[in-house]
């Protein structure tokens, strides 16, 4: 009788431990301390595309609540923005750098590239300088807001990279940014 | 005794003669005068034996381009010619100058060419029909296949002879192309032709400069990623990569050293260092806190021209490196950028952005006093003087939009597209002498 007690807990507790190391192997993201214990095997319809946002516990591939995923995307997806020729942060994009710094807090495991864009008004070379007085702007704020130097890289774009092709107004102010990419 | 008198005082009087009149030859071309009237200059088919009439137009068509691509020259029409076509005239012995005054030729060339299998033994030569003098003569023998290469020395001692210069005819121009889908350094020869691909890095690759007789290279690409600065001997295997974090940018180098300088950003500031060819810090040459950048030497390398925005707009500058003294020298416009020294030290040209335009103004150094030489053609930009310092390489998208290489005189004058490729063209960039062949 004991033995057999002996392997029914070996099947409930091993093997969904095992099962729970597999669907975890991946990233997981070091927050407020949720674990995942317990949790079994993955579903990737859980979190996917899940924006109503009440489904607590539900993991996305590389293991991000829905919260995380947004937080995540919105570090990558939401710009810093400058008026023509200028590297100077508006306060709008000073509250959008501390949003980042808080995501950067929250992630210590991330490094991240600045990357520095003009439109194509300007001429190359004067563009790639812009480009990096812009990406370097960025990171000296995220530096007095707490951010190591040494998780940062500035990579200038001058105006090789256009955001959007287009030749207007609105093209031209959608591609003076900066945007951040994970290394 | 008396005759041996004679004859020597005789040889003396006439070698004084040539002296004068060699010296006289300069003034055919004075390229410091900007209105430059063209030499009228006759180039009637050569003769060739065995009967070759194919290759007989073709040489002395090369050599009609070549010259006209210098800007100083009038090709005439060879249906004003009154030498028959069927039996060209060659030496002293055969050119009738008074047929070439009548139809007011003020040089002639000629030429005589034998061919046996792939060899080829010819004679150029070049007359002043109205001092009834040749001027030149040169023999070439080699390979048929090296004929374009002959027919171009010849062309560089003509306007040796008459600018004391060797012109363009042995430089390569480099510059940026997306034909292939990605921004590549591709160069070609002076005219356009012989196009080459010299990158594939499939990435974006910027502003190649040619250096040190034009055997070495650098250019900035994000192959890696970041955009590091390539300082590379292309024919020999040698490089280095400076590959800093920030900017590597905008290399150019110090005329006839194995230095360059280029833009840094490592210290978080953008500026401009001199390094060494092998991509080591020399020494630091701008500190102001803003945009220092795009720099290029005076000949000797004693003084650099470059851009800052120390005054709110992008100008350039111009600093001795000697006694570091730093003066502005555009005081117009709101952004002049890309300046580009001339290899005869006399000016500057650069590019000027006003009303959404931008175009290309060359400065005098000693007046101060600049030249517009684009109008109301699109954007004209990133300007390259040719080793000679007559030419201007540029790129210019006045054709539909579309961004070329063209070239026009130090003045403006004879603008025309360089080169016809897929995809677009920039930041042309002419290699010092001697780079060809």
């Amino acid at each position: 009788m004991r033995g057999k007690w002996w392997i029914i807990m070996a099947v409930f507790l091993i093997i969904p431990g095992l099962l729970t190391t597999t669907s975890c192997s991946k990233k997981m993201v070091k927050s407020d301390g949720m674990t995942m214990a317990g949790e079994g095997a993955v579903s990737d319809e859980t979190a996917a595309g899940d924006t109503t946002g009440y489904n607590q516990g539900g993991l996305d591939e590389e293991g991000l609540t829905p919260e995380q995923r947004r937080a995540k995307e919105q570090f990558l997806n939401e710009h810093i923005y400058f008026e023509f020729d200028s590297d100077i942060l508006s306060a709008e994009a000073q509250s959008i750098l501390m949003k980042k710094a808080e995501y950067l807090r929250d992630n210590a495991n991330r490094s991240v590239t600045i990357e520095g864009h003009c439109d194509e008004r300007g001429t190359t070379e004067y563009n790639l300088a812009l480009g990096d007085r812009r990406a370097q702007s960025v990171k000296r704020y995220l530096e007095t807001l707490g951010v190591e130097a040494s998780r940062m890289t500035p990579v200038s774009y001058g105006e090789e990279s256009p955001a959007d092709p287009g030749h207007t107004e609105e093209a031209w102010a959608k591609n003076r940014r900066a945007q951040f990419v994970f290394n | 005794m008396k005759d041996v008198f004679k004859t020597v005082l005789m040889g003396v009087t006439l070698w004084l003669a040539s002296l004068a009149a060699a010296f006289a030859q300069y003034d055919y071309i004075d390229i410091r005068n900007p209105s430059l009237k063209k030499i009228p200059i006759a180039i009637p088919n050569f003769r060739i034996s065995p009967t070759d009439s194919v290759l007989s137009l073709k040489s002395s068509n090369q050599i009609a381009e070549y010259l006209d691509f210098t800007g100083f020259f009038k090709i005439m029409d060879r249906e004003m010619f009154l030498m028959d076509p069927n039996n060209p005239e060659t030496d002293r012995a055969t050119v009738k100058f008074q047929n070439w005054k009548t139809i007011g030729a003020e040089l002639l060339v000629t030429g005589n060419i034998l061919t046996q299998g792939d060899l080829v033994d010819m004679e150029l030569r070049l007359f002043d029909p109205f001092k009834g003098e040749m001027l030149i003569g040169k023999r070439y023998k080699g390979w048929t296949k090296d004929i374009p290469q002959m027919l171009r020395r010849f062309c560089s001692e003509i306007i040796y002879l008459l600018t004391g210069s060797w012109g363009v005819f042995d430089s390569r121009i480099a510059f940026v192309s997306t034909a292939t889908g990605h921004k590549e350094v591709f160069t070609c020869d002076f005219d356009g032709s012989n196009p080459q691909q010299m990158t594939r890095f499939k990435s974006i690759t910027l502003t190649p400069v040619w250096g040190m007789d034009g055997t070495w290279i650098a250019y900035t690409s994000y192959a890696k990623g970041q955009p590091d600065l390539y300082i590379l001997n292309p024919s020999g295997k040698q490089g280095t990569i400076v590959s800093k974090k920030g900017l590597n940018t905008t290399p150019a180098w110090v005329p006839g050293q194995f230095k360059l300088a280029a833009t840094l950003s490592f210290s978080g500031d953008q500026d401009i260092y001199l390094l060494t060819g092998d991509g080591k810090i020399i020494k630091q040459l701008t500190e102001n806190w803003g945009i220092d950048t795009s720099p290029t030497f005076s000949p000797d390398g004693g003084r650099m021209a470059f851009v800052s925005n120390r005054s709110g707009t992008p100008q350039i500058y111009i600093k001795d490196i000697g006694s570091g003294k730093i003066e502005r020298l555009t005081y117009e416009g709101k952004y002049n950028t890309q300046p580009n020294w001339s290899p005869r030290g006399d000016k500057i040209c650069y590019s000027t952005i006003e009303g959404g335009e931008i175009n290309i103004h060359a400065m005098d150094l000693k007046t101060r006093q600049a030249v517009r030489l684009t109008y109301n053609a699109g954007k004209n930009e990133a300007p390259s003087w040719s080793p000679d310092g007559t030419l201007i390489a540029f790129s210019s998208n006045r054709e539909k939009g579309i961004s070329r290489i063209y070239i026009m005189t130090a003045y403006g004058t004879d603008q025309r597209r360089l080169i016809q490729m897929n995809g677009e063209q920039f930041t042309p960039s002419w290699s010092p002498k001697g780079s060809g062949n």
